[in-house]
């Protein structure tokens, strides 16, 4: 196919190879915003602990976001119940620290309950309606938001809980900067769990298989990956990243309620459209992005007050959706018809 | 019996019943029956825009927030008669329907669903910012207040009047065009369909449909309209009664409306669960069940009967 050439292609052209991938706008943006958050925060200490602040929000944005762009990749499925299912391990947490387990013992036990939470609701719920129809699967997932919400509720009950906080309070000084310590464990967490999981798909036959069930089930199917599993097995580490992203929100907002994700996983739907549903980068970037964004406009725009956050939230959604519907990472979808 | 003949008939003896129904209900259950109601008239718009011309949305509430927040402002204001706010309330939406229907065009399926989700979310924050003219999350009070008998008649109405509408819409060359860009776009512009008229025309209608709802809504509770009430959960109870109801399909709308109205009352005297949130648990239970169980809604259940019917005595056929 003869195309034009643009000029951003010819400039793109006499550069080295490796400068060649880098200079596109997406990259070239990302950038520019890092370079603008550096020099703020050499420049104003305001700025530079709002700017942590908002990337240990962001993280949790992220992680949450990355659960949504899982199920999404595998079963093209927005599971609308994946922040109840993150809030309800939170309380398994919650119960088991309370019968006297450490914090941390608590943390990993969840996650193996979240895993296996995870896998029992896509081979109860999900596979039975996976390929009737796409409203089907939202309206049980929408379902399934209700139920969770309903159960935890009636467990637990609707009054506030405490949990022991996972790092201490204490507030490390750097050159009149403040880092709370819990800012950095979330950031710090959430980062390992997300590079944990990326390695666990990369490197293992395990995510070799899943990234195949998910991506080509047919031919999946045909060299012998067992692809209904494969999913179930997707759903149970999405369920755990949830988790992640609930014991991370939970010590950031002090107490626990059964409405602790909801704004969490509007922010997560925002980010994970920001960075492209299709990717799961995009994803962790898209959430880090949204939480440091919000945080900034909220401390410098005045108009941008705390109940305009989530609004504002959605409108860079919808822009998104509007200009490059692919998203910042996604790619944009040929179909052919 | 024709197949018209028989919509004629079930119009008609559901129409009988509707109206005497009142004159055999107490007061409370009066205020129930008018809520349903309400939801027929949400559900049927949303199944306008969504089962007839295939756009989804999850953003169904904000425009009976919009249309609740009228009816309470126009009252509070200016004592509009409430009948009036009604129709207000449906140009208004309207309106809105059409501007927010244009950005839609751009987008389809799962996009548009987490693009009409940030308009559930949104809209209700407004009236937080902007607290001296909406009222905080105080909320607005109308003037006037309304008796459930008067709610129940305006209500079934309302609902009578657009679900007429609706048919006359739908069944003409309207309805074919929604019908053939739901069922491929391509094909429908070839056809010489106009898209961008018919699908934005499409919510606006819908939205349309979900001011009268919202602004009967508001008069349900008492003549408040606060931005609790309209949270994201009632867009998701209004996809939820459509999609009971089925899709694409005008008749399974009542029993949408029902299962969305009367449900969370009646699963609150469910014994075993009987506490203050047992009814979520039944409730989120029962609309996973009916989509395990039937996946095209009562509509479609209605559907498979007919055709099991009409199979049996396959040799008296042509």
């Amino acid at each position: 196919m003869a195309t034009v050439e643009t000029r951003p292609a010819r400039l793109r052209r006499d550069l080295p190879q490796w400068l060649r991938a880098l200079v596109r706008p997406v990259p070239l943006g990302l950038a520019a915003a890092c370079v603008f958050l550096v020099v703020g925060s050499l420049l104003s200490n305001d700025f530079a602990q709002q700017t942590v602040a908002g990337l240990a929000q962001g993280t949790i944005f992220g992680s949450l976001a990355l659960a949504l762009v899982l199920i999404y990749r595998a079963t093209e499925v927005i599971n609308f119940a994946q922040g109840e299912m993150a809030m309800a391990t939170t309380y398994v947490a919650y119960q088991l620290i309370s019968w006297g387990l450490s914090y941390w013992e608590a943390f990993f036990a969840t996650l193996v309950v979240a895993f296996v939470f995870g896998v029992v609701v896509q081979v109860v719920f999900i596979r039975p309606v996976q390929h009737t129809s796409v409203i089907a699967v939202v309206i049980v997932t929408v379902g399934l938001f209700i139920l969770i919400d309903g159960l935890v509720t009636w467990k637990w009950g609707a009054d506030l809980k405490f949990m022991p906080a996972p790092f201490g309070k204490t507030v490390y000084h750097v050159g009149g900067v403040a880092f709370a310590q819990q800012d950095l464990g979330t950031l710090l967490v959430s980062v390992l769990s997300v590079l944990l999981l990326w390695a666990l798909f990369r490197f293992t036959k395990l995510g070799l298989a899943m990234r195949a069930a998910a991506l080509r089930p047919a031919s999946a199917r045909l060299v012998g990956v067992r692809v209904d599993r494969m999913l179930a097995i997707g759903w149970g580490f999405a369920a755990v990243l949830g988790a992640v992203a609930g014991l991370m929100a939970e010590p950031a907002q002090y107490v626990l309620q059964p409405s602790l994700m909801q704004p969490i996983l509007l922010y997560a739907f925002a980010a994970a459209v920001l960075g492209g549903l299709e990717s799961p980068a995009g994803a962790v970037v898209g959430g880090i992005a949204l939480g440091v964004f919000l945080n900034l406009v909220g401390q410098y725009v005045g108009f941008v007050t705390s109940e305009l956050r989530l609004p504002f939230a959605f409108a860079v959604l919808l822009v998104v959706l509007l200009v490059k519907p692919a998203g910042l990472f996604g790619r944009a979808r040929v179909r052919r018809v | 019996m024709k197949p018209s003949a028989v919509g004629l008939a079930t119009t008609v003896v559901a129409g009988a019943v509707l109206a005497l129904l009142p004159f055999a209900l107490s007061s409370y259950h009066q205020g129930l029956a008018a809520q349903v109601g309400v939801y027929f008239i949400a559900i049927l718009g949303l199944n306008i825009l969504t089962g007839y011309s295939g756009q989804i949305s999850i953003g169904h509430g904000a425009f009976m927030a919009i249309g609740g927040y009228t009816t309470a402002i126009m009252s509070r204001d200016h004592r509009t008669n409430l009948i009036l706010t009604m129709l207000m309330a449906l140009a208004i939406c309207f309106v809105l329907g059409l501007v927010v229907g244009l950005p839609a065009l751009r987008l389809s399926g799962v996009y548009l669903a987490l693009a009409t989700f940030a308009l559930a979310v949104s809209v209700p924050q407004l009236p937080l910012k902007f607290s001296t003219f909406l009222g905080g999350s105080n909320g607005v009070q109308s003037a006037e207040t309304v008796t459930h008998r008067w709610l129940y008649g305006a209500s079934w109405t309302a609902a009578a009047i657009l679900f007429v509408l609706a048919w006359l819409l739908l069944r003409g060359r309207t309805g074919r065009a929604f019908r053939a860009i739901r069922d491929s776009e391509i094909a429908a512009t070839s056809s010489g369909v106009r898209l961008p008229i018919y699908k934005t025309l499409a919510f606006g209608v819908s939205a349309a449909y979900a001011g009268v709802a919202g602004s009967l809504y508001v008069l349900g509770t008492n003549g408040f309209a606060q931005p609790n009430e309209f949270g994201v959960l009632l867009s998701l109870q209004i996809l939820v009664g459509a999609a009971v109801a089925g899709l694409g399909s005008l008749w399974g709308v009542l029993a949408g409306a029902a299962f969305v109205g009367l449900l969370p009352t009646i699963s609150k005297d469910v014994p075993l669960v009987g506490s203050a949130h047992g009814q979520d648990v039944v409730f989120g239970l029962i609309v996973v069940l009916v989509m395990l169980l039937l996946p095209q809604g009562f509509a479609g259940f209605l559907a498979r009967l007919a055709r099991l019917r009409a199979a049996r005595p396959a040799s008296d056929r042509p």
